[in-house]
């Protein structure tokens, strides 16, 4: 019979390994998947996991991962905080699309002026917008005890359904012979979140996020507001007894996930997607959860697991069109993914034990 | 003598890692009171769960009046006629006294026949409890009463208790011992488990004491000092702690009319709590846990905030300031619940030195954290609080309670504090390391700090208090000179009667 037995001290290298096995056994149960829909499983592994780094059009594929893995990486960065302290903020999908509401908005706005300034406030605003977003569950939360779950899960419909009402009403394109979306962004100079560096892929939003890891480890494993958010997910009546301000951490990480998620969202609508449409949002700030718990809610963590969560991305729209498998097949191989990462996660804090048959007297 | 009961032989049981019971043998006889005497991790509630059929031993045997006894769970280990009284209740607070009783046994009766056997146990064995009252009305005494009954309903041959008297105030410890001399009389044999040394030796006329899972002795603990016991369970000589005769000096702290509305559906409210706190001072304030202790130190530690005026602290308000503030004007307190209260048990001894003297031991820089600061001041709590551990690294969750309790304890007290507040300082601790923790704490005030201990164990605070207090549901009786109190005053306080009067 085997057994879980929980280790006095956490164990550092099983909280390395367990990533990769999860990867490793992800790889296989992915396999086994594809097999059964009848496809070769090797030959959809090696398409998911190693064209788009390695193959011929890797040139094209590379340069999407960061695309792809940019604004994954900056909401789990901010999931990541309130997911340490127990704080669930499950909404970032709509924070995110109130973020890129609000950014192309302030440009729209001004259509079509000619400023450095603009891209700054679009900034500015993308982040406003996603922390007010936030800010709705943060004080519901504190002020009345309602569970931030429900709410940010609902609110991501309430802006889906604005973000439908503003590309069908009040920001569609009125040169766009009635087709419903906003102006393309990418066609406004002022507004245009473009590539830094020609054929590299990378724009301000990559940028954001690389400063996101650095600041958030800092505020980790450094700053008081860090200990006392890692103190909270701990115990939180300890972190009361050390003077943790359950409330104010409330509106602190529901904000700064909110903040980062609109940032991310009015990236996107800036620079790679480039209007307000229909259906802009592709499900990041879902896909960010699985990355925030892949990444083991450390800073670094979450930059790599975002990449490879971008790689998933990709790899299935490949084996998408080359192969013909399904979407959902691919949606349930990242599903797999979270699922072994959280299994193979118990043995950072258990060890298994083959339980001795009792001798009898 | 008089003939074996109850006969264990070459008892060995393995954990890994630890061997709990290690060829532990002895005897308990017909109608005799054994003690079992042991310092915490023992060996004794191991052992206890053997005879009980909680758990299986490796090796050895056990004969129960000659028979061969193999309990595979406690409903065989009843059914042979072994019984047991835990130290933590398990009752129904929405039932009544009747249907708890019904609950627990194997074939109950019909109500009205129960009702009949509950009485006249009750009057048998002077445990007088009314069958139809609720549980949720009862006191600790009475609840325990209703365990024993559902006991002795069973006519057991051995009735097994777990530190029975934890709970109770002197006064139901006298009607217990009462009762279960009466049960002795009657040939019913008790293995009776217990660190309080005074009350061994005057109940029971066997004790074996246990330390680390093995038998050092068994001997007539009415022919040993209480010292001898003490020594027997650690295996070494003992230091009891002594407090330095220091004339108090003046008021430090000032408790008026604190109240406080609970603050759950199953909380304790505080009624106009008031007392004054000198210098010098060890205040104990006693009582049976759930009168009102947790939110106390909650109240004074900051963790719930009062009325500004009602605490001061040398003339300065506090009861609306937060924990740090308090921190940083010198009173600091150490809650009871050790894991997930004083300390976060994954977090390492490094981040929980960090937890409460960020302030006073200047472990922040304008919110920066000073790591390689707090490390060496985990490590300065470790050396002076002998705290055994492999280092500052090792999280909280892997220390044993003792150690641990010493390095929440010495954590605040090498903070220097004006003031500061501990519950239940050494519950679960093993006697060495509380003998250490009560040192320290008379040390501290020594030095001209004011200590207040809420504890439930009597004997520490006799031994350590220079004035007493009683917390009853939620109100603190005038606090009186520990020396002029006699046990029976401190027994009337704690039932409350000076908040009657």
């Amino acid at each position: 019979m085997l057994r879980l037995e929980k280790r006095p001290n956490p164990s550092q290298a099983w909280g390395y390994l367990a990533p990769i096995l999860a990867v490793i056994t992800t790889m296989i149960g992915g396999g086994v998947m594809f097999a059964l829909l009848g496809k070769d499983p090797f030959e959809a592994i090696r398409t998911i996991f190693y064209d788009p780094l390695f193959s011929e059009f890797a040139w094209y594929y590379r340069p999407q991962l960061l695309i792809k893995g940019a604004p994954l990486i900056l909401i789990a960065i901010g999931l990541s905080m309130g997911f340490r302290a127990g704080i669930w903020n499950i909404g970032a999908e709509g924070q995110y699309i109130i973020g890129a509401i609000c950014g192309a908005g302030a440009a729209l706005s001004v259509y079509p002026l000619d400023s450095v300034f603009i891209f700054p406030v679009m900034i500015l605003f993308g982040a406003i917008g996603g922390f007010a977003w936030a800010m709705i569950p943060a004080i519901l939360k504190t002020k009345f005890g309602t569970n931030e779950i429900l709410v940010s899960l609902m609110l991501v419909y309430v802006a889906e359904q604005l973000l439908a009402s503003m590309s069908l009403g009040l920001m569609k394109n009125p040169e766009g012979f009635g087709f419903p979306g906003s102006r393309n962004l990418q066609q406004y100079a002022s507004a245009h979140n473009a590539e830094l560096w020609t054929g590299t892929a990378i724009h301000m939003g990559v940028v954001f996020a690389l400063i996101s890891v650095i600041f958030a480890y800092i505020m980790l494993a450094r700053h008081q507001m860090g200990f006392h958010i890692r103190l909270t997910g701990e115990s939180p009546k300890a972190a009361k007894f050390a003077g943790v301000n359950p409330n104010k951490l409330v509106i602190y990480c529901l904000g700064f996930s909110g903040a980062l998620a609109g940032l991310a969202g009015m990236f996107e609508v800036a620079g790679p997607s480039g209007q307000i449409s229909i259906d802009f949002n592709v499900g990041y700030g879902f896909t960010a959860i699985i990355v925030a718990f892949l990444g083991r809610l450390n800073p670094f963590g979450i930059m790599l697991a975002g990449l490879l969560m971008a790689l998933t991305y990709i790899g299935g729209e490949i084996a998408q069109s080359s192969l013909g498998l399904p979407s959902a097949a691919i949606q349930a191989l990242q599903g797999m993914l979270l699922f072994f990462l959280l299994a193979l996660d118990m043995l950072t804090n258990f060890k298994i034990k083959l339980a001795k048959a009792e001798v009898r007297i | 003598m008089s003939k074996t009961l109850l006969h264990l032989s070459g008892l060995t049981k393995a954990y890994p890692g630890v061997i709990a019971n290690d060829d532990v043998s002895f005897d308990i006889g017909a109608g005799e009171i054994h003690a079992l005497l042991g310092e915490n991790g023992a060996g004794k509630s191991t052992l206890v769960k053997m005879i009980y059929g909680l758990v299986r031993p490796d090796h050895g045997t056990m004969l129960l009046a000659g028979d061969n006894f193999t309990p595979a769970e406690p409903r065989a280990a009843r059914a042979a006629g072994v019984a047991m009284v835990f130290q933590h209740f398990s009752l129904f607070e929405a039932l009544s006294v009747a249907e708890n009783i019904a609950l627990g046994m194997e074939n109950p009766p019909k109500a009205n026949a129960l009702s009949t056997g509950i009485t006249d146990v009750s009057q048998a064995y002077g445990l007088p409890l009314d069958p139809e009252r609720l549980v949720g009305d009862l006191s600790a005494g009475e609840r325990q009463r209703v365990e024993i009954i559902r006991c002795l309903l069973q006519k057991p041959k051995l009735l097994i208790m777990d530190e029975p008297t934890s709970v109770l105030t002197p006064q139901e410890v006298t009607t217990l011992f009462t009762t279960l001399r009466k049960l002795k009389a009657d040939g019913t044999s008790i293995l009776y488990i217990s660190h309080k040394l005074e009350e061994i030796r005057t109940l029971c006329e066997t004790a074996t004491i246990l330390r680390g899972g093995k038998k050092v002795a068994t001997c007539d603990p009415r022919e040993k000092s209480a010292r001898e016991l003490a020594e027997m369970m650690v295996g070494g000589t003992l230091n009891s702690a002594k407090l330095q005769k220091t004339t108090l000096g003046e008021v430090v702290l000032k408790v008026s009319d604190l109240s406080l509305p609970p603050q759950t559906a199953f909380g304790t409210s505080l009624k106009s709590i008031s007392f004054q706190l000198h210098k010098g001072e060890v205040l104990g304030i006693g009582g049976v846990a759930g009168n009102g202790q947790d939110e106390l130190l909650a109240c004074l530690s900051g963790e719930v905030r009062t009325a500004a005026d009602a605490i001061q602290l040398n003339g300065v308000s506090l009861g609306h300031m937060p924990p740090n503030t308090r921190r940083a004007l010198g009173v600091l307190a150490a809650p009871e619940e050790r894991l997930g209260h004083a300390a976060a048990p994954d977090m390492t001894l490094t981040e929980n030195a960090m937890l409460t003297a960020m302030t006073r031991k200047n472990l922040s820089h304008s919110g920066f954290l000073d790591w390689p600061r707090a490390e060496a001041y985990a490590k300065l709590v470790i050396d002076q609080f002998d705290v055994r551990t492999p280092g500052p690294h090792s999280a909280a969750r892997s220390l044993s309670g003792g150690n641990l309790q010493k390095f929440v304890i010495g954590r605040e007290v090498l903070q220097d504090p004006e003031v500061l507040i501990v519950n239940q300082p050494t519950w679960g601790v093993d006697a060495a390391a509380a003998a250490d923790i009560r040192q320290a704490l008379l040390d501290l005030a020594s030095r001209g700090a004011a200590v207040i201990v809420i504890s439930q164990d009597l004997d520490e605070l006799m031994e350590i208090s220079t004035n007493f207090a009683a917390l009853n549901a939620g109100r603190l009786s005038d606090a009186r000179p520990m020396a002029e109190l006699s046990l029976d005053e401190i027994g009337l306080l704690l039932g409350g009667a000076d908040a009657a009067a």
